[in-house]
């Protein structure tokens, strides 16, 4: 930055006015130009500064050629001149000022914020799927997770020589072989005995609903896990219908996946439940179109369910009456409905999850997006 | 299994729809089409996927029997098309049952006089459609029979028979050569097809190489028999042997199938082979199979039980009416009941031979339900005059996820299982509720899996590992599930905890070292969650100790922690031991955690303090204590011990909070001499009903300066 020092021919009013409103224009032209910092600095001492300032310089130079009669005016301008610039500099300094305060802060960068931890997909999913049957006046259900074969087959129907009892299939406790076929100790493979358990401590009316962990042999790949999570449903009641069964299944799945959902009922086959239904939600991805997660279908299968067998209700009346209960569940007058879900396989479709494994990593790149 | 819809139509000319919809409508009855192809000889072949309990809906006469009753179509029997060519000079074969409880009829028939070469017409064409493999024409007779109405028969090349057929058990160690060419030693629990002299077939399963029809053979005997379901199930199982044949008899085939069988084999052997039907079909029956198949007593059925089971339909004549009763005995007759009215609604059900899963009345009530299809029934929704129970636990489990979650901590879901040797080293009685031992499992997924879990603490370490392995190195995660102890005579369960921690603590401000950021951490996360619950509300109710680490734990580098003297968890950094195992390389800090115990506790209840309108005054010390002198020493000496009633000093009345503002250690010993530190705390003192005067805070800094000088503090200036 520099200003041209201006000649000074005479000391005459005309030439001295002519003169400072160059030195003024200059200074206000340079004042404008002024980035802040460093810049400001430079301006005052380029026209203020003690030894090198312009000021200082034209005014010794000047006072001492000037006639005396001229030199009251001289001051007079010198002063006015080194005001004004002050005021240049004090005002650029404000602007720059308010600049930094907008301009210093990166608005674009991340926020601070403390890390919240994730919710699990499971836990999640099954909240939710338990939520919705609270609401519809069901009680929780909880049940062990290692189970005797009486709960876990015997009183569900499954004849002996069923092939889920057979180890293949099923995780058994050690050291069982000498124990009686139903009090063996095995992982559940289904929350199911919990139905079994809750009627033999209740009688009749009932609205159960059934999370929890359950495990299979199992080679592990990415749809299959020996551990995994199941909701299950039991209402029993005089007057429980099939038709009853359907239409609080369809309800549950809307308020699941949404009122546009439609539910069909297929039969299936299952030890303890007759008739026994496979159930399918019209896809939520594509709203029965088909797609290529509902396989070009436009349907997906999501539970299993059936009116429990009346083979179950003896078996309970049976294991009452041996605990000195009563019989209550007699399957003339009362009836009743089952259902059972699993939660890895709708947490997997709702959140398109490719691999069942993740969910039991610890994996935190995967938990992480739960959060 | 396939079906040609070809060959089902010629069951069915009226089919009123094409092979689209009948794949739908079938599937929708649960005789499920998976997939529809086009099929060579015309029509769409269909891969089916039908239940096991239904082995009578797996050949094509049992799919048109089922398409036959959604439609309401008539079927001709099963029955012999054509009379035979029979001469009827010669007698029957002669056939012996001995094993009477296990087979209950056996069909003979011979054929004299073939000329074997492979199969033409209908046959060869079905064949190439489905893809089966041609073998000698009387062999692929059996294959189609199979096929078309579902009951395995066999040939034998007569002339390898010696004597007559005698259907008995096995003598144990008796060898039999099979048809696959393998060679098998039987037991006396196998049942076999023999002649008076040697085991000819393994019954119901295969049948035997020597006796077997080759391309030489002239002369045949056609069997179509009737096997008891259990042992052949338990034949095939011990010699490893499942094939179509096993299949059907293991779960029933149809009792009165065995002549229509033998007949139509022996038909189409004639067909393809020529020869002669020698003499009368045999037929050999044992009543008291018989009895307890093909002529079972009815059983009753009560239309209302139909109703009561079945509910309302949605059908638009008589919807939200239960079924009608002409439809539920419309639907069972189709599917070959025999019904006969009692009364009003009421039925004697003679059941047919080939559905030997229908026992009971809820077995038939499925099969209207079935037939009628599941979604023309209504969907209702039952009243409920029941009470809904409340979950004892939901809240405290429910404040604990969201405790850990707003600390930062991830919820993840681990393995059940552990090895053996996890199990020992974490395994803790004292935080099991008292009860000692690990479980082990009798056919454990892997080695490492042999035991289940007796601490969320292993597979939190082998989780902070997974992440660690992925460079992921900033974790924090918790686990909350079932732990077990006990033995495998007796498990039990509890609800466990596990904390992981790894990476990056919060900086450890002016209190902790840099290295022990993380356990202060973890300790913080600790005191925060046992904190939401009730019975660590009293001063002095929570406390922790550095005595009895487990051996997981680096010696020095943990805690356990204390709730009204019950021990509650453990926690601190992974050993070098167990770093150095899972092939770690910085501290991990796990913390094990009864939450069994924190269930029986309420959740804290806030009880709100009185705020004080009157000014607080802030007082620093500044001291230095030999290392010896712990936090919990100088906060008892200040206000009072839980074993003193956790009262306050006496002598300060009004002192508010004490706590630990700086701690220093100079590792050069220059600024705080080695084995000493000092500390800068801050007392605050506020009255809730005056300001405190000058004299009286002055006297209880006095005070407090001399508590600390006590305890071996010096007080810096």
């Amino acid at each position: 930055m520099s200003a041209a020092i201006p000649e000074l021919r005479q000391f005459d009013e005309a030439e001295l006015d002519r003169v400072f409103a160059r030195l003024e224009a200059d200074a206000a032209a340079q004042a404008r130009m002024l980035t802040g910092g460093e810049s400001l600095e430079a301006f005052r001492l380029q026209w203020l500064g003690r030894k090198q300032g312009l000021l200082g310089q034209l005014s010794a130079a000047w006072l001492k050629s000037a006639p005396t009669e001229a030199k009251p005016s001289l001051g007079v301008r010198f002063n006015r001149l080194k005001a004004q610039i002050e005021s240049l500099l004090e005002e650029s300094r404000q602007q720059d000022q308010a600049g930094s305060q907008a301009s210093g802060l990166d608005v674009t960068l991340p926020g601070a914020a403390p890390r919240v931890g994730a919710e699990h997909p499971l836990v999640k999913t099954m909240a939710e799927i338990v939520g919705v049957f609270q609401r519809m006046g069901y009680s929780v259900g909880l049940g062990p997770e290692v189970e005797t074969d009486f709960y876990n087959f015997e009183a569900l129907n499954f004849p002996p020589n069923h092939p889920a009892r057979d180890t293949q299939d099923t995780l058994v406790i050690a050291g069982q072989e000498r124990k009686p076929l139903r009090e063996r100790l095995l992982m559940r493979t289904h929350t199911s005995p919990v139905q079994i358990r809750s009627m033999l401590e209740q009688a009749p009316p009932l609205r159960l609903v059934i999370p929890g962990k359950v495990h299979r042999n199992d080679a592990a790949d990415a749809t299959h896990s020996p551990v995994f999570h199941q909701v299950e449903g039991l209402c029993v009641d005089t007057q429980i219908t099939f038709s009853d069964l359907k239409g609080t299944l369809d309800h549950a799945m809307k308020a699941l996946f949404g009122s546009a959902v439609k539910t069909r009922f297929f039969p299936s086959f299952f030890p303890f439940t007759e008739p026994s239904a496979d159930v399918q939600i019209s896809c939520i991805f594509c709203g029965g179109k088909g797609c290529r997660k509902c396989k070009h279908s436009g349907w997906i299968e999501l539970l299993g369910c059936g009116m429990v067998d009346p083979a179950v209700f003896e078996a309970v009346n049976q294991r009452r009456s041996e605990l000195g209960r009563e019989p209550v569940y007699d399957t003339r007058k009362i009836s009743g409905f089952a259902f059972g879900m699993g939660v890895d396989r709708i947490a997997m479709m709702k959140y398109g999850i490719g691999d069942i494994g993740l969910l039991y990593s610890g994996d935190l790149r995967f938990l992480e997006q739960f959060a | 299994m396939n079906i040609l819809t070809q060959w089902l139509r010629s069951y069915l000319p009226r089919l009123p729809v094409d092979d689209r919809r009948l794949a739908e409508d079938l599937t929708l009855r649960g005789i499920a089409v998976e997939g529809e192809f086009p099929a060579s000889c015309g029509g769409t072949l269909y891969e089916m996927d039908i239940t096991t309990n239904r082995v009578d809906a797996m050949n094509h006469y049992g799919v048109a029997r089922e398409a036959a009753a959604i439609y309401g179509l008539h079927l001709e029997p099963l029955a012999p098309a054509a009379p035979l060519v029979e001469n009827r000079t010669g007698a029957g074969f002669p056939v012996r049952i001995e094993a009477e409880d296990l087979c209950g009829r056996f069909t003979a028939r011979m054929i004299r006089g073939v000329r074997i070469g492979p199969s033409t017409g209908t046959i060869a064409r079905y064949f190439a459609a489905l893809g089966q493999k041609q073998i000698l024409a009387p062999v692929d007779v059996t294959n189609f029979a199979w096929m078309d109405m579902g009951h395995p028969t066999h040939v034998f090349d007569l002339d390898k028979i010696e004597g007559g057929i005698v259907v008995r058990r096995a003598r144990a160690g008796e060898r039999l050569r099979l048809l696959d060419g393998s060679e098998k030693t039987l037991t006396g629990d196998d049942l076999v097809v023999a002649d008076e002299e040697k085991p000819l077939a393994l019954a119901g399963v295969m049948g035997g190489w020597d006796s077997r029809v080759t391309e030489a053979t002239r002369n045949i005997l056609v069997e179509a028999a009737w096997f008891d379901p259990a042992a052949i199930r338990s034949s095939s199982r011990r010699h490893g042997l499942h094939t179509d044949a096993s299949h059907r008899f293991e779960r029933g085939a149809d009792f009165n199938a065995a002549p229509l069988a033998n007949h139509l084999v022996t038909r189409l052997v004639v067909e393809q082979s020529g020869g002669e039907v020698e003499g009368p079909l045999v037929d050999v029956k044992v009543p008291a199979l018989a009895a307890r198949t093909a002529e079972r007593p009815a059983i009753r059925l009560e239309v209302s039980q139909v109703r009561r089971i079945l509910g309302k339909t949605a059908d638009e004549e008589g919807a939200g009416q239960g079924i009608a009763e002409e439809i539920v005995a419309r639907h069972l007759k189709a599917l070959g009941c025999d019904l006969t009215r009692q009364a009003e609604g009421e039925y004697a059900v003679k059941l047919p031979s080939w559905r030997l899963d229908l026992e009971r009345e809820i077995d038939l009530i499925e099969e209207v339900a079935r037939v009628h299809g599941y979604n023309r029934f209504a969907n209702t929704l039952p009243a409920f005059q029941g009470t809904v129970r409340e979950l004892a636990h939901a809240a405290q489990e429910a404040a604990i996820r969201q405790t850990l979650r707003a600390l930062g901590y991830t919820e993840a879901v681990g393995s059940t299982f552990v090895s053996a040797e996890e199990a020992e080293t974490f395994g803790c009685a004292e935080l099991a509720g008292g009860v000692e031992g690990a479980v082990a499992m009798g056919n454990p997924l892997s080695a490492e899996a042999g035991m289940l879990r007796p601490s969320l603490a292993p597979g939190m370490a082998t989780m902070l590992a997974h992440n660690l392995h992925r460079d992921v190195s900033v974790v924090r995660l918790f686990e909350l599930g079932t732990v077990f102890a006990g033995s495998t005579a007796e498990v039990k369960e509890r609800l466990g905890l596990a904390l992981g921690a790894t990476g990056a603590a919060k900086a450890g401000g002016s209190l902790y070292r840099p290295e022990d950021a993380l356990f202060y951490e973890v300790k913080g996360a600790m005191e925060t969650l046992l904190g939401k619950f009730s019975s660590a509300q009293s001063a002095g109710s929570l406390s922790f100790d550095a005595a009895g680490l487990p051996d997981w734990i680096e010696p020095g580098r943990g805690a356990r922690v204390w709730l009204n003297g019950e021990l509650v968890a453990v926690f601190g950094e992974l050993s070098a031991a167990q770093l150095q195992a899972r092939k770690l390389r910085q501290p991990c800090v796990v913390a094990g955690i009864d939450a069994q115990r924190l269930l029986a506790d309420a959740l804290r209840q806030p009880v709100v303090t009185e705020l004080s309108r009157f000014q607080a005054v802030e007082r620093d010390f500044s001291f230095l204590f030999p290392d010896a002198v712990t936090w919990a020493a100088i906060e008892t000496a200040l206000q009072g011990s839980a074993a003193q009633g956790a009262s306050p000093a006496k002598e300060v009345s009004d002192l508010r909070s004490l706590r630990p503002v700086e701690i220093f250690r100079d590792p050069s010993g220059k600024a705080v001499p080695f084995g000493s530190y000092s500390l800068l705390l801050r007392a605050v003192f506020q009255s809730k009903e005056r300001t405190l005067a000058e004299q009286e805070i002055a006297s209880w800094t006095e005070w407090v300066v001399a508590r600390l000088k006590a305890l071996g503090g010096a007080q810096r200036v």
